[in-house]
């Protein structure tokens, strides 16, 4: 018996047994629980019901529109504030210490509610009103260092002899920056791009407090729907915005992919 | 007056190259060029003329500059102090893009988002050519570097030999006057490395471009060259013709760099009579002066061994014999403690008693560059000096006063290493070894920055950490 | 003028966090009210007569983390050496399903293992919180140890086993010392994830009264105001974290350049 379990766990590739049964329990079934009670009713049988009830609903389609025209907002306004600072912390030539980049991920690290309370805290103090813009600022305060990352990161690991390379081909500043530096963090630049739309699209607690209730995004309207137990519609609803998010992730996979494909193999 | 300055040019340019050289075939001058990091120097007066047209290699251990002496062509850096000119235009603050030079990188730097095409195009479309000529120069480059039909392929679908090639064409397309290329074949296996280097010399002879080139590898040198130049510790060490840098190394670093080589401390008795191995000698070279301390190199394939006979000038046993394909490689130790290395088609197998002989005109003489260690020091009291930034003890100095600076002086044998770096009063690491036949001459490079030499029996290996003492009566202090 | 930029990006971003630290410094019960100076808070914090509830869901958030963090660690470091030693195909499959957790929305992954709770009938408490937790975490722990493995000299496995250990021996003696600082950092990755994790927890957590410190916040902001108390607890945790990054940095700095010294 000892001999039968040793031998099977001289294998290393069998090591990964007990997380693939996690996995698909903690994982997998719950996303197929999803799918099922997005296409049953209470009772447990087949139906569209719900779907047809979020179709016909301006309400809720409004919200869903909504919800991302905000992420959208939220998403560009994050890129043209944090790239430059990306760029800036990056380049060796203004001589930034790791200490300042670690100022830019530390909030990171606070809770996010807390964050968001203290950016109503802040916005009460200005006499700034709790509305759209309130939202999308904070929202923007919350995810910056989520897209200053990633570019940071990826600006940081680049070769700097193909810089060097765009110069020696006649290259000025300006171009071998749209030329070739640009072009090289996109990989950093999507995934900054997934790393902030995905909360803001999903959120639902921080447009709550940044907006006093007024706005509701469609996170809230899922988590309502849950709590008030009606998990059939709930779990419709969190079916299609895993459908946006896999299409995000999957956009994100392709414009990635595309330079990175050697790269794998 | 001008007449005189062109004629001091010349007689400049003579002392510098070994030969006559003309202003207008000088495509680029590098004349006194300092780079400081900081307080280090990795380039020392620098002084280098390239004539258009010529294949030059730049040579060098890792870390003697080379590299950073490219990059101030290309542009890259800066020269801390010099003037470099390129085509007879004043460059040395140029950025690079405004430079007539295209460089080849060591690992490659090739765009990952651009495919083949765009890659070679890079330069073309940054001058706004028409997209029909881009195409038809791509096309040609393409051709040229032997990678016709790749314009599609992603970069980073090619094999390292791929790879080098689309670099290589991304810099010809854009016609430059000089193409730099830094060590391009490094990251090449050998197979490969060997068919590029022929590769590349077919591509100098059709492109008519000059091509300077940086390797540390000597036997790429020596294949490809029209003139080498050698580098160390940030200084050009020697310039010349491949054949001229075999055979005629102007020291022992030289020497011991390029090739296989015995080194050997001799004695230059008078004109064309040297004495080292215990032996004395007839060779070729003269106006040493008389018994004045000289290295001696002799080429391992330069030493002829046979039976023991009457025409043997030294004889020996054979300690070891190693067949290296096409000719033998036996160590001959005399009975006085020299070692030779010696090259044969013959084989003596180890122990066979066997004579050697050296023809005068093998036997290289050179200078050397000290006999002894030279510091900069200072009197603390009568029996205390300072120098590399430690109080030694010494012998009872009288007739100096205290504070002033002497210079003290250490012969190479009285250096004495210590594997406890605690032991030493003075700690540093091993940079250099050079085997003297019967002894080693190490390079210490002290935690003061500064260089000390010491002559061994014990082995070191480069990069040890040592302790250094000095006995008090081994340091010599002279008036300065 | 770039370092400007820098500085007032800065600023923006850390104007709310000094808000609430000046204002835990007051005893007003409203944010905004500036009543003088007053260490009030901070001692009614640590004097224990805040509402009992405040700290057990502070002792409950560490205890919740503490557990996930370590679970996941364990399993993920495990994991990571099996799948690493996977055929690529399955590799793939694995490391597509490991993505999941970590590219999904918490919303998601909160309802779903709400869904599974509640279709099994599983009561939901503090067990369930903590496997949400590790659920979301452990994804993180493979991925800091996988570079890790893959720098590993792939024969060091081997040569335990052939000098006589038995596969855990080398586990422990071996592999685990190679991968050790993927471990830590995919630890305290998960640590930091668990306690500031709400949204997961949020529909894990049940209504049998268990809070922790962030669904205790968000009960209390609904209410419509913020304990006061609050203010010098997440002013000490803010310090704390800034305190402990900038040591973990400043050593990691000497370390670089120790080691080209």
């Amino acid at each position: 018996m000892i001999n039968k379990f040793s031998a099977f766990f001289m294998r290393r590739k069998n090591w990964a047994i007990p997380y693939v049964v996690f996995l698909a329990i903690f994982v997998v079934m719950p996303l197929l629980l999803i799918v099922f009670y997005a296409f049953t009713d209470a009772e447990g049988t087949l139906t569209m019901a719900n779907f047809r009830k979020f179709m016909l609903h301006p309400e809720a389609i409004n919200t869903f529109v909504y919800s991302i025209g905000i992420a959208i907002i939220t998403t560009l306004t994050c890129l043209v504030l944090g790239y430059p600072a990306a760029y800036i912390l990056s380049h060796s030539h203004f001589n930034t210490s790791r200490t300042m980049v670690m100022l830019f991920i530390l909030p990171m690290w606070v809770n996010i509610l807390i964050r968001t309370l203290a950016t109503v805290a802040l916005f009460d103090f200005l006499n700034f009103p709790l509305g759209e813009g309130a939202l999308i600022f904070g929202m923007v305060y919350n995810f910056l260092p989520f897209m200053i990352y990633p570019i940071y990161n990826t600006l940081q690991k680049m070769d700097p002899s193909l810089v060097e390379a765009a110069q020696d081909l006649g290259a000025n500043p300006f171009q071998v920056f749209v030329k070739t530096i640009f072009p090289l963090s996109m990989p950093g630049v999507t995934s900054g791009i997934v790393m902030v739309f995905m909360p803001t699209v999903s959120t639902f607690a921080i447009a709550e407090l940044l907006t006093m209730n007024n706005i509701k995004l469609f996170g809230t309207t899922v988590q309502e729907n849950i709590n008030n137990g009606m998990w059939n519609y709930g779990a419709a609803l969190s079916l299609i915005m895993l459908i946006l998010i896999g299409v995000t992730v999957l956009f994100s996979n392709e414009s990635d992919g595309a330079s990175n494909e050697g790269g794998v193999i | 007056m001008p007449l005189f300055r062109e004629a001091y040019g010349l007689l400049f340019n003579l002392i510098v190259w070994g030969y006559i050289m003309q202003k207008s075939d000088c495509i680029i001058s590098v004349e006194h060029v300092y780079k400081y990091y900081g307080e280090k120097a990795v380039l020392n007066d620098v002084n280098l003329f390239v004539r258009k047209g010529e294949f030059v290699t730049i040579l060098g251990p890792s870390g003697c500059g080379k590299t950073t002496l490219l990059r101030l062509i290309a542009g890259f850096q800066t020269a801390s102090e010099g003037e470099i000119s390129i085509a007879g235009m004043e460059i040395t603050q140029t950025p690079p893009h405004k430079r007539p030079v295209n460089t080849v990188f060591q690992k490659y730097a090739l765009f990952p988002h651009l495919n083949v095409f765009n890659n070679i195009a890079f330069g073309l479309k940054l001058k706004k050519m028409p997209s029909a000529t881009i195409e038809k120069k791509v096309k040609q480059a393409l051709k040229m570097v032997g990678m016709t039909d790749y314009e599609d392929r992603d970069v980073d679908s090619l094999s390292g030999g791929q790879q080098q090639r689309v670099a290589i064409a991304r810099a010809i397309v854009n016609e430059p006057e000089v193409l730099l290329l830094d060590e391009p074949l490094a990251a090449l296996d050998l197979k490969m490395r060997k068919d590029m280097q022929m590769e590349l010399k077919e591509m100098h002879k059709s492109l008519g471009i000059t091509f300077v080139y940086v390797t540390h590898d000597q036997e790429e040198a020596l294949t490809l060259s029209d003139t080498i130049v050698v580098m160390s510790e940030g200084k050009i060490q020697q310039i010349g013709t491949p054949m001229d840098i075999y055979n005629e190394p102007i020291n022992s670093f030289v020497a011991d760099f390029i090739g296989e080589s015995n080194i050997l401390n001799g004695v230059m008795i008078k004109d064309k009579r040297v004495s080292f191995a215990g032996h004395e000698f007839e060779c070729v070279d003269e106006g040493f002066g008389e018994n004045a301390p000289v290295d001696v190199v002799i080429r391992p394939e330069d030493i002829y061994i046979f039976e023991p006979s009457e025409a043997a000038m030294l004889t020996g046993t054979v300690t070891s014999s190693i067949f290296k394909g096409v000719h033998f490689e036996m160590m001959v130790q005399t009975p006085n403690g020299y070692e030779f290395m010696v090259q044969d088609y013959h084989c003596f197998e180890a122990g066979a008693e066997v004579g050697l002989l050296v023809k005068p005109f093998d036997i290289h003489v050179m200078k050397k560059e000290r006999t002894c260690n030279t510091f900069d020091g200072k009197l603390v009291d009568s029996t205390h000096v300072e120098f590399l930034g430690c109080v030694f003890e010494c012998k009872e100095v009288t007739g100096i006063e205290p504070e002033t600076p002497v210079k003290v002086e250490i012969d190479f044998q009285d250096v004495i290493l210590e594997d406890n770096e605690e032991d030493g009063k003075l700690t540093g690491a091993v940079k250099f070894i050079l085997y003297k036949g019967n002894h080693y001459h190490l390079t210490v490079f002290t935690d003061w920055d500064e260089d000390i030499f010491v002559d061994t029996n014990d082995v070191w290996d480069d990069g040890d950490r040592v302790g250094i003492t000095i006995a008090p009566e081994n340091i010599r202090i002279v008036h300065s | 003028m770039a370092k400007a930029y820098l500085w007032l990006l800065l600023v923006l971003l850390y104007a709310p966090i000094l808000i609430i630290m000046i204002f835990s410094f007051t005893e007003a019960k409203v944010l905004g009210n500036w009543t003088g100076f007053s260490t009030k808070l901070y001692s009614s914090l640590f004097a224990g007569n805040v509402q009992h509830s405040l700290i057990s869901a502070l002792w409950n958030t560490f205890a919740i983390a503490m557990l996930a963090a370590t679970i996941s660690t364990l399993l993920g470091s495990i994991a990571a050496i099996g799948i690493f030693n996977l055929r690529s195909g399955a590799r793939q499959t694995i490391n597509f399903v490991n993505a999941i957790p970590m590219m999904n929305a918490d919303i998601i992954t909160g309802i779903s293992l709400f869904l599974l709770f509640v279709s099994f009938g599983i009561s939901q408490g503090f067990t369930t919180v903590v496997l949400a937790h590790i659920t979301f975490c452990t994804p993180y722990v493979v991925l800091s140890v996988m570079p890790r493995l893959k720098k590993m000299n792939q024969n060091v496995y081997e040569a335990a086993l052939d000098l006589g250990a038995t596969p855990f021996q080398a586990l422990h003696k071996v592999i685990f010392p190679e991968i050790r600082p993927g471990m830590i950092s995919g630890f305290i990755l998960a640590f930091t994830l668990s306690i500031d994790d709400f949204a997961v927890t949020i529909f894990t957590i049940g209504n049998e009264g268990l809070e922790t410190l962030s669904t205790f916040i968000y009960a209390d902001a609904r209410k419509g105001g913020l304990t006061p108390e609050l203010r010098p607890l997440s002013t000490i945790i803010f310090v704390t974290v800034l305190v402990l990054l900038i040591v973990i940095n400043k050593r990691a700095e000497k370390q670089k350049t120790d080691k080209i010294r």
